[in-house]
Formats: C-alpha cells, sequence, structure tokens
C-alpha cells in the first residue's frame, strides 16, 4: 500500500510540479540510471560479482531501442523490450562463459566487453552510426495518450522504476535471491548446501544485464540523442560508485546512490576536471570506512522482521527414518591425488543405514580429502562412490545434495550477513517433501529447533558465538532432509558442556535413524556415539571395525601413538 | 616472409611490455589474493615521470629512469598502504573494488594535472636499429625484449635463491605458517606492492617511445595485461610472459592482415576463445580451494 501511494506521488510529481528543462533532463537521467544501478544491486550486492560493464549493458539497450524504432520501425514498447532482451542475452552469453571461474574473471571479461562495444559502436557505422550517434529517437505513445511531453515521459521513467525496485525488493527474501547470497557469502558451502552456484550467478548477471537494458532504452528515448561516448568505461564506473555509494545490498541504496551522484556533479562543480578523481577516491573511502554505504546507517532500522513461524514449530521429520539394514554408503577405491601427492588412495568404505560411522586418523590422513570427495567438492581421481545403490562418484556439489547428502565443514562456513533462520532456509530449499515457501519455512523451523537454536533465530550468524554456530551449520544441512550427514569435526573448538550436548544431539539423530559419517579428533565423543570406526592413515584405510576393535588395533596405536622399536634399548 | 618476420619482431616487443605488467599483476595475485586492477596506471605514471623528468625538466635520459624507478618504489609502497592495507582483512570483494577506485582515481588526477593530450618521449637510444635483410629490428624494440628477458631472469634467481625471495614466495603459499615461522607478513606483502609498481614502471618507461604517453595508456596496458595472464594461466609467472608474448603477436599480426580500427579487441578475442576452450590457460591455474 505504501509503495502505490509513493508511486502516485512520485508520479503526480512528475506530472504536475513545474520543472524546468534543465531539472527536467537531470530528474530523467536519474531515473533510468537508477533502473542500471538496480540491476548492480542484483549482481554485485546479491551475487558479489563484480561487473564492471554496466554502461555497456545500457548502452546495448538504448541502442537497441534507437536502431528498433529509427531503422527497423519498430513501435516504441516493442523496441524497448528489444534492446533490453539483446542485453540480457549478452549476460547470458558472458556470463555462461566465464562464470564457471573466479570472480576476478567477471570482472576482467566486463571490462574486456565494455571496451570491445565502444569499438564496436564507433567503427561499425553502418550500424551503429558511428561516432556521430543516432539522433531523432521517438517517445512513445500508449495508446490514445502520447508521452511525448517530458513531464509525461519522466512519470513513465519513474514507474518503470518503481517496478524495477519492487522485483529487486521481492527478489532478496524470494528463494531465488536467496540463493545469490549465499553464493556472494560462501560459494563452496552454497553448492554443498544444493545451489547450482553457476546457474545462480548467471541469472544475477543476466538480470542486471536487463536491468541495464530497460534503463539504457529508457534513456534513449528521454535524451532522443545517443552516442558511443556515453556508455563508455567512465560510465560504467559512475554506474558502480553509486551503487556503492548508496549501500550496495539494498534496492533503496540504488535510488540514493543514483540521486546524489545525479545531483552531486551540480554540487560539485567548483571541483572542475577533479571530479572522477573524486569518484575513484569515494569508492576506496567507502570500502574502506562504510561498506554498507549510505543507506547502511539507517535500513537496519526500518527491517521488519517476520516472525520465523506462526503458532507451534512442529518437530522435525526425518525422511529417511524407518529404513534401517544394508549399506547406504559404498566406497571403493576411492582415490585423489594432488599432482604427485596421493592424499586419498584407494580407500575403501561402508557405512550401514542407521549407523554413526566415525572417520578417524591422524593430521594429514585425508579424512577431510575423504570428505570432500563425497560432497562433490573435489572429484575423484578414481574409484566409485555408491549411495543407496547410485554411483554418484564425480558429481558437483548441489547434484550430490540432491541425492541426499549433507555436510558441515570443519571450518564453519555459513553464510555470515544472513540470519540463523535464513541460513536453515537455504537449507531447507533442497528438501524434495518441502514443494510451498510456506512448508520449507516450517521445515527450517524445525529444524532450527532440533539443534534448540529457535531463539537466535534472527540474529545475524556472525555475531552468534562459535559453538552456536556449529548447531545452526547442523540445522542448515538437516533443513534439508539429508539421508547421509557427513560432519567435518563438529567438536572442534567445543567447550566441555558444548561437546555434551553435541553428543546428546548425535544420539538423538541416531534415533532418529539418521545414518551419520563423522570426522573427530575427540576420541571420547567418537567412542560414545559411533558404531563403527575407520581409521585413515596417509591416504588409506588402516582399520575398520567396532569401537573395541579398532582403538586396540597395533596399527592404529603405532599411527597414533608411534611404532614401538622391535629391538628398543631399554 | 619477411613481413611475417618483421611482424613477429614488433608483436614480441609490445608483447613484452604486457608481460611485464602481467608480471606485477600475479605477483602482487598471489601475494594478497588481491587482482589489483590499477596495474596498468602503474606503467602510465612511470611514462608520465619519464615524461615530466626529461622532456619537462631536461635532466638526462638516465636520471630520468632513477628518478622514476624511486617515484614508482615509493608510489607501490604508499599504494600499500592506502588501497591494500586497510582492507588486508576483509574479503576479496572490497579489494578488489577498492583497487577500481585506485585506477579510477589516479587515471583522473593524472588527466586533471597533464590534460588529455598525448605526448611522446624519444627512445632510450639514437641507434636506429639493425637489419637483417628484409627485416629492420628497431633498437626501442631490442631494448624492450632484452630488457623483459634480463627482469624475468633476475627475478627467478630472486625468488629462487635468495631468502628475501624465499621469504616472499611463504607469504604468498600461507600467510598464517608464514607469520608463525617468524617472518614479517606486512614487510613482504610492502615489498611486494613496491616491486610491482616498479616493474610497472619500467614497463612504462619502455613502451612511452613507441607508443603516445596519454591518460589512456594504463587501461590500455592494463586490458591486454588481464587477458595475457589469463590466457597463460592466472597466477602462474610463466604464463603471465608468454601469454603476454602471445596477446603482443596476436594483436600486430591482427591489425596488419584483419583491421586496424580493432586492433585492440584481437586480445580480447583470444582472451574469450580461451575461456571457452582452456579457461584454465596454458599452464592452469592452481585452484585449491580448501573446505
Amino acid at each position: 500500500m505504501i509503495w502505490l501511494a509513493a508511486l502516485i506521488v512520485a508520479m503526480g510529481c512528475a506530472l504536475v510540479l513545474p520543472v524546468n528543462g534543465y531539472l527536467m533532463n537531470l530528474l530523467m537521467q536519474a531515473s533510468t540510471y537508477a533502473i542500471a544501478v538496480l540491476g548492480m544491486t542484483v549482481v554485485l550486492g546479491y551475487a558479489g560479482q563484480i561487473n564492471i560493464a554496466q554502461a555497456a549493458f545500457f548502452g546495448i539497450g538504448a541502442y537497441g531501442l534507437a536502431l528498433g524504432t529509427t531503422a527497423l520501425g519498430l513501435p516504441f514498447f516493442v523496441a524497448l523490450v528489444f534492446g533490453a532482451v539483446i542485453a540480457l542475452l549478452f549476460g547470458i552469453v558472458l556470463g555462461g562463459s566465464t562464470l564457471k571461474l573466479g570472480g576476478h574473471y567477471l570482472a576482467m571479461v566486463t571490462i574486456s566487453f565494455q571496451e570491445i562495444l565502444t569499438l564496436v559502436l564507433t567503427n561499425w557505422i553502418s550500424v551503429s552510426r558511428g561516432p556521430d550517434g543516432i539522433s531523432n529517437i521517438p517517445r512513445p505513445h500508449l495508446g490514445f495518450l502520447a508521452l511525448d511531453l517530458a513531464p509525461h515521459y519522466l512519470a513513465l521513467c519513474v514507474f518503470v522504476l518503481f517496478l524495477a525496485a519492487g522485483l529487486v525488493i521481492w527478489l532478496k527474501s524470494s528463494r531465488l535471491g536467496l540463493s545469490m547470497q549465499a553464493v556472494r557469502d560462501n560459494e563452496l558451502a552454497a553448492g554443498v548446501v544444493g545451489i547450482d552456484t553457476y546457474r545462480v550467478k548467471i541469472i544475477a548477471f543476466a538480470a542486471s544485464a536487463a536491468l541495464a537494458g530497460l534503463g539504457g532504452g529508457l534513456f534513449a528515448g528521454a535524451f532522443r540523442y545517443i552516442s558511443p561516448d556515453q556508455f563508455s568505461f567512465d560510465d560504467s564506473v559512475v554506474l558502480l560508485t553509486m551503487a556503492l555509494l548508496g549501500g550496495v545490498d539494498v534496492a533503496i541504496g540504488a535510488v540514493i546512490g543514483t540521486a546524489l551522484l545525479i545531483l552531486l556533479p551540480e554540487w560539485l562543480r567548483f571541483l572542475k576536471q577533479f571530479y572522477l578523481a573524486v569518484y575513484g577516491l569515494a569508492v576506496i573511502l567507502i570500502m574502506v570506512f562504510m561498506p554498507q554505504g549510505i543507506s547502511g546507517y539507517f535500513v537496519r532500522f526500518f527491517r521488519r522482521v517476520p516472525p520465523m513461524q506462526e503458532g507451534a514449530i512442529t518437530p522435525l521429520v526425518f525422511g529417511a527414518a524407518g529404513s534401517t539394514g544394508g549399506m547406504l554408503l559404498e566406497v571403493s577405491g576411492l582415490a585423489k591425488h594432488f599432482g604427485g601427492l596421493r592424499a586419498v588412495d584407494d580407500i575403501d568404505l561402508a557405512v550401514e543405514r542407521g549407523s554413526v560411522h566415525a572417520l578417524i586418523g591422524p593430521n594429514g590422513s585425508g579424512k577431510t580429502t575423504t570428505l570432500n570427495l563425497l560432497s562433490g567438492i573435489y572429484r575423484p581421481t578414481s574409484g566409485s562412490i555408491r549411495l543407496g545403490g547410485r554411483d554418484v562418484a564425480g558429481f558437483a556439489p548441489h547434484l550430490l545434495a540432491a541425492a541426499g547428502i549433507g555436510r558441515t565443514f570443519q571450518n564453519i562456513r555459513l553464510f555470515h550477513s544472513l540470519t540463523a533462520f535464513e541460513n536453515v532456509l537455504i537449507g531447507s530449499f533442497r528438501d524434495a517433501g518441502s514443494r510451498d515457501a510456506e512448508s520449507r519455512r516450517a521445515r527450517a523451523a524445525a529444524a532450527l529447533d532440533f539443534v534448540g537454536m529457535a531463539e537466535r533465530a534472527h540474529v545475524t550468524v556472525a555475531s552468534l558465538p562459535y559453538g552456536h554456530q556449529r548447531l545452526i551449520e547442523i540445522a542448515r544441512a538437516l533443513a534439508a532432509n539429508p539421508t547421509l550427514l557427513l560432519l567435518d569435526e563438529p567438536a572442534a573448538g567445543l567447550n566441555l558442556t558444548e561437546k555434551q550436548n553435541l553428543v546428546a544431539l548425535l544420539r538423538r539423530l541416531r534415533g532418529h535413524g539418521l545414518t551419520i559419517l563423522l570426522i573427530e579428533h575427540d576420541m571420547d565423543l567418537v567412542e560414545q556415539v559411533s558404531d563403527r570406526i575407520a581409521v585413515l592413515n596417509f591416504g588409506r584405510r588402516i582399520a575398520d571395525g567396532t569401537p573395541g576393535e579398532v582403538l586396540r588395533h597395533p596399527d592404529v596405536v603405532a599411527a597414533y601413538l608411534g611404532e614401538v622399536a622391535e629391538n628398543a634399548p631399554a | 616472409m619477411a613481413i611475417v618476420l618483421q611482424l613477429l619482431f614488433t608483436g614480441l616487443g609490445i608483447g613484452a611490455v604486457y608481460a611485464l605488467v602481467a608480471l606485477g599483476f600475479v605477483l602482487i595475485y598471489r601475494a594478497t589474493n588481491v587482482v589489483n586492477f590499477a596495474q596498468g596506471q602503474f606503467a602510465m605514471l612511470g611514462g608520465y615521470c619519464m615524461v615530466i623528468t626529461t622532456a619537462d625538466l631536461g635532466l638526462p635520459y638516465w636520471l630520468g629512469i632513477l628518478i622514476t624507478l624511486l617515484v614508482m618504489a615509493l608510489f607501490g609502497a604508499i599504494f600499500n598502504l592506502g588501497v591494500y592495507y586497510p582492507l588486508r582483512h576483509r574479503s576479496f570483494l572490497p579489494v578488489v573494488i577498492s583497487t577500481i577506485g585506485a585506477s579510477i582515481l589516479i587515471t583522473n588526477l593524472v588527466l586533471a594535472i597533464y590534460g588529455p593530450e598525448p605526448t611522446t618521449l624519444p627512445g632510450m637510444t639514437d641507434y636506429p636499429g639493425i637489419s637483417f635483410g628484409a627485416v629492420f629490428l628497431d633498437a626501442q624494440y631490442l631494448v624492450i625484449i632484452a630488457t623483459t628477458l634480463a627482469l624475468v631472469i633476475l627475478q627467478y634467481f630472486f625468488f629462487e635463491h635468495t631468502m628475501i625471495g624465499k621469504k616472499m614466495q611463504a607469504v604468498s603459499q600461507d600467510k598464517e605458517m608464514a607469520s608463525l615461522l617468524g617472518i614479517n607478513v606486512t614487510a613482504m606483502i610492502m615489498l611486494t606492492f613496491t616491486y610491482s609498481a616498479v616493474l610497472g614502471g619500467i614497463a612504462g618507461i619502455l613502451v612511452a617511445p613507441i607508443l603516445f604517453v596519454s591518460v589512456g595508456l594504463g587501461a590500455q596496458i592494463a586490458l591486454k595485461a588481464f587477458a595475457a595472464s589469463i590466457i597463460g594461466g592466472f597466477g602462474d609467472v610463466p604464463g603471465a610472459i608468454v601469454g603476454g608474448l602471445l596477446i603482443g603477436v596476436a594483436e600486430t599480426l591482427g591489425a596488419f592482415y584483419i583491421s586496424v580500427p580493432y586492433k585492440d579487441a584481437f586480445a580480447f578475442i583470444l582472451l574469450f576463445a580461451f575461456l571457452l576452450i582452456r579457461p584454465q590457460g596454458i599452464f592452469g591455474e592452481k585452484i585449491a580451494q580448501k573446505a
């Protein structure tokens, strides 16, 4: 409702207020730029991917509209969509070729793309009309309503800006938006909880490109003349600075940043030729002193925290419960070599359904590497991994999550800027039983309650104590309803009370029939919870059996305490 | 045939400059895991410093070089303190954005002070070059190739055979462990930035006589150097050199045989081809993310 009122007021102001031509130009520039900056909110703010070619996509949209209307004779709105779709397609192709790689690749590729586009627009004169640009770009007619007059056209731009802002705000708390933020905060963990990180990054980048294209199209209509130098690297820098200044991960930040930097040059006229240098300095200072941007100072006061759950929390349901007997996980001949180093070398391992199986061994014996192979972070050099009879070796992390593998990390990997509840909610996306948003929220609440963290639901995880973070990471894995839970040193760094709680939690999980593969150094804990223990040393399995058998096995004793020399002098 | 050899020689010369900038870039990446987007501006600054000392102040060429190297070393240290150091404990993203900000700042500061008109710098020597039949080896290109070669050899010995070089390698592999072993990590990173800035400055000194010295010089070289380091295998020292040479040759051949206006696009076309077919580059990026 507030939004609708604000929209009507804003459009009304645009139509009614007497504005001189110069201010009108500034307002049209601000509203169309802001749409492109909202794209930066999605790609940089939500998904954490550096795009330094926003002006290029803005330019593609502008040229799409200009050429669509003047050269192809398309109606205005068709040409507007045409430009945005071309920008979107470029986004998909560019993102698709780059986003499998690390973050810095996208930054470089977008800069290159920006340069190529400028070259093409300047030199491909038969299509782009070269450095002279395109003039006489028409404005639209909407049925009987002619939007020729500047106030009418500005009202249209404001309307589209509100739509875009609404979309970007809605996106943030949606499943897709949370997945983007998960990728930004911890890409590795995002994959392991079941997010197809590559796909999510491409969507974010393409959406950002499309928003820029949309803004660019409106920009072309606003000024009725465009030329290649309006969409240069410098303009991408301005768009980036706008997003950072306002606050990169909130939609309102995009609007604030844009408004300020459009108006600022008017106030900063005294800087003359230095003003772009001031932008550069501002970027550094923002990064150092106010990483949340301007909106960071007040957005938190307006943040409405929705109740985690209406009414009572339902108990957590374990899908795998009841199906005991037989082997759930069968690993044979598993190996991972890094160059000459055989981190894991020909390991066999069988984990029985419904059991707690511990994997122990000295430091560097290959335990975590084994877990990384089982959760898809590494691809095995050779060997097979069968989960419930299905060979899953070499699957990507999100596919293994879908197959039923959940895990936690030795050095906790939570989505640090999100709340405990949001972290666990992201985990629930992978649960096949929770199809709608309502049941996913219920499942997340149940998982959080199961580990005893329901009261901390709306606390940002970065500010929680270490022991609580461990529990939330377990809850995140449980929310996905895994058939096999991999725990990597869950007791590391916990104090005595917390360890006792952990033992109780693990026993409750076993009581629910969940199969667990556990890496742990704390032998006390291992003995208390494990049905079987496998021991690794130098990448090989040296023992596997019940705790009683294994802990007395001479090879195990030797591995932990050192070899007893046969002829040692007394 | 002669024309191909001639183009190859020119390409290697300009490629050597890209390689030097790419090298500075790789060293900082290895020491700090940060991609320094201002690396090209180091070269631009080096070029301007030469113009100011030799053309404007009329100092001898050798003294200009000496002053430029000192200024660049100082600048590298300031850059580290202002752009990297305050953000060293933060994630990749803010630091990279901060270097982008620095790049914008440097470019526009030079633009504001020195204006947009490109200036020229005479070559290091009056000697024109050597003729091999139909192939003419320009003296400045010979100087570039020889200097790059010497620097690469020197750097190899520095990193593999001196204590301080080994300490810098240790820092680039594991900062925490290096610090536990008593290595002053902050000092080593400072040294890396200083050295990288000097490398960039040398690239600028070398390239100034064959390209115009202008504010656009930094971005122009940096983009080729980025492409070079990706093509070579990101973070790989030999990769940066091979990638730089490859791009120099590709764009020289492309400009001659295909199109002059699109000269700057060939590096990127090569880059996209690599990203699609062999994204890890020629020597492969060392990707080791630990869970």
